[in-house]
C-alpha cells in the first residue's frame, strides 16, 4: 500500500492545509494525475500522485493544516501498471485567452471536455478560484439533483491579501535566511553581446501572428538550459551533503507576483522544449503561477533557477540560491552600450549575465564555463 | 468606434489581463507598467487581447508607442479596422 504524503514544496515549507479532494476512494489513479490541492504560505497547488493504482481511503479531511510527511491517503498500487520511468506531465498549452481566470488546470480541461465557458462559472474555491466540482456544477441541467455521491470538498476561506501577504514574505524570508545562512555563495558575471539575438527576435516577431511572439526571456531561459549540458554539475541539488544530480534540465523561473513575493516553479525537461514551446509553457506557467494554481512537480521539481527583472531597468542581478538548488542564473536589462569590434567603437545591445552558486558543489572556472556557454549559445539564436 | 468605446474596451482588456485592476482608478496619462506593475509577459498578453478584441495588429516596434491609457486610445484609433476585418 503506497502513502500519498504531504509534500514538501520548497526549503521554506514545513507544513500545508488540504484544501481539496480532486480523487476519491475507489477511484483508478496514475502517476502524475493530480490528487489534492493544497494551501502553502505561497500558493494553493495541485499536487500530484508517484503512484498508480486505487485510491484506498483518504485519511486527511479538507481544511486541515499538517505537517510535510505526513499521509494523506492510502493507494493500493497497481504494480502491473506502474511503469518504471514513467514521463513528467507535459505542460498545459496556454489558453486561447490569455487572461487570468482564476481556474485549476483539471477544471479548464473538464470545461473545454464539457463545452463550458469557464467564464460564466462561479468558483467557489480561494478567492474565488474554479474547482474541478463548479465545472461539473456548471454542467449539471438546472433541476433540483439529488447531493453527489462524493462528498463535497470544504475550501478553507480564503486568508485576506495582506495576511497571505505577510505568510508569503515569511516563507521567503526562511527560505532565503536559511540560503545565506548555509551555503557558501560565489558571484560571476559575464556581459554578452545581444546583437544577434536582438536583430534575430525582432525579425521573428515580425513575421508571427501576435500571439506567436516570443520574448527575449525564453531564449535565456533555453540557453541556460542548454549551457547545463555542457555544465550539468550546476544541475542539481544538495542534499545531506552531497550533490545530486539533476534528473534532467528543470529550469525554476522566478515569477513576481501582484501584491509581492514571488515563486519560481519549474518548467520541466527545458532543455528539449523548442522555442515556441518554452513560450507556451512560460506563458502558462507565469497566468497558473498567478493564478496560484500551480502543481507539486513544478515546486519540487527545480534543479536551477531563472530570475531577471531587467524590466525594471536592472542592469544586473546576482541572486540568493533558492536550497537546495545550487545556482541561481541572473539576467539583466538588454541596454546599449558601447562595444569595441575588430578596432571599431560600435553601439551593441548587451546584457549582464550573472551566476550565484554554491561553492560546496562547483568553483569560479566550471561556472566561469557555464557563462561562457550561454553566451556562445545566445549568438546563435536561431540554433536555440 | 468613438474614443469612449475604445477606452472602454482597453479598459476591459487590462482587466483581462490583471484582474485586480479597478478600471476606474487608471490615470490615464500615467506609464501603466508603474501603474499596474505589468511586466513583459502581462503586456504581451494585453496586445493579444487587444488583437483577439479589436483586430488591432500592433507590430513589436510600435510597443514604446504604448506607455499610457491615452496613447493606447490614440494608437487603436489610428490603426482600427473596421468592423468587417476584425477576427472572427
Amino acid at each position: 500500500m503506497g502513502e500519498f504524503l504531504m509534500p514538501a514544496l520548497g526549503a521554506d515549507m514545513s507544513a500545508g492545509t488540504l484544501i481539496e479532494w480532486q480523487k476519491q476512494p475507489g477511484d483508478s489513479v496514475e502517476r502524475g494525475d493530480i490528487i489534492a490541492v493544497v494551501h502553502t504560505d505561497k500558493a494553493d497547488v495541485e499536487v500530484e500522485t508517484f503512484t498508480t493504482g486505487v485510491l484506498e481511503e483518504l485519511l486527511v479531511e479538507p481544511g486541515t493544516k499538517v505537517p510535510v510527511g505526513t499521509p494523506l491517503a492510502l493507494i493500493r498500487e497497481d504494480d502491473a501498471a506502474a511503469p518504471a520511468a514513467p514521463a513528467r506531465p507535459v505542460p498545459a498549452p496556454a489558453p486561447a485567452a490569455p487572461g487570468r481566470l482564476l481556474i485549476s488546470p483539471s477544471a479548464r480541461h473538464l470545461a473545454q471536455e464539457l463545452g463550458i465557458d469557464p467564464a460564466t462559472v462561479r468558483g467557489t474555491g480561494p478567492g474565488g478560484r474554479i474547482q474541478r466540482k463548479d465545472i461539473e456544477a456548471a454542467a449539471r441541467p438546472p433541476t433540483p439533483v439529488p447531493a453527489p455521491a462524493r462528498a463535497a470538498p470544504v475550501p478553507p476561506a480564503a486568508l485576506p491579501a495582506e495576511e497571505r501577504g505577510a505568510a508569503m514574505r515569511r516563507a521567503i524570508a526562511a527560505a532565503m535566511a536559511r540560503s545565506k545562512r548555509e551555503i557558501p555563495h560565489f558571484y560571476l558575471g559575464s556581459t554578452v553581446d545581444m546583437s544577434n539575438a536582438v536583430r534575430w527576435l525582432a525579425e521573428e516577431n515580425l513575421r508571427r501572428d501576435v500571439p506567436d511572439r516570443l520574448l527575449h526571456g525564453v531564449l535565456f531561459i533555453k540557453a541556460v538550459a542548454l549551457a547545463l549540458r555542457q555544465v550539468p554539475e550546476l544541475n542539481a541539488t544538495w542534499r545531506d551533503e552531497q550533490v545530486v544530480p539533476g534528473d534532467g534540465v528543470h529550469v525554476g523561473v522566478a515569477v513576481s507576483l501582484r501584491g509581492g513575493g514571488l515563486v519560481a516553479p519549474a518548467i520541466h525537461n527545458t532543455d528539449a522544449l523548442t522555442l515556441d514551446e518554452l513560450m507556451r509553457a512560460l506563458r502558462d506557467l507565469t497566468g497558473r503561477a498567478r493564478a496560484g494554481s500551480l502543481r507539486s512537480s513544478e515546486l519540487s521539481d527545480p534543479t536551477i533557477t531563472v530570475t531577471s527583472i531587467g524590466e525594471r531597468g536592472v542592469e544586473s542581478m546576482y541572486g540568493v540560491i533558492f536550497p537546495p538548488q545550487v545556482a541561481i542564473v541572473g539576467f539583466g536589462k538588454v541596454v546599449e552600450r558601447p562595444w569595441i569590434s575588430e578596432g571599431q567603437i560600435l553601439p551593441c545591445p548587451v546584457v549582464a549575465a550573472t551566476v550565484s552558486a554554491d561553492h560546496r558543489v562547483t568553483d569560479g572556472h566550471r561556472a566561469g564555463l557555464f557563462l561562457a556557454a550561454v553566451d556562445r549559445l545566445l549568438q546563435e539564436p536561431e540554433e536555440l | 468606434m468613438t474614443r469612449d468605446e475604445i477606452t472602454q474596451a482597453v479598459l476591459a482588456t487590462l482587466a483581462e489581463i490583471a484582474p485586480e485592476v479597478d478600471p476606474s482608478e487608471v490615470v490615464p496619462d500615467v506609464d501603466l507598467r508603474d501603474q499596474l506593475d505589468i511586466d513583459s509577459m502581462d503586456f504581451l498578453n494585453f496586445v493579444i487581447a487587444l488583437h483577439e478584441r479589436l483586430g488591432v495588429d500592433i507590430p513589436e516596434r510600435d510597443y514604446p508607442q504604448l506607455g499610457t491609457l491615452d496613447a493606447i486610445v490614440d494608437y487603436v484609433a489610428r490603426s482600427s479596422p473596421q468592423p468587417d476585418q476584425r477576427p472572427r
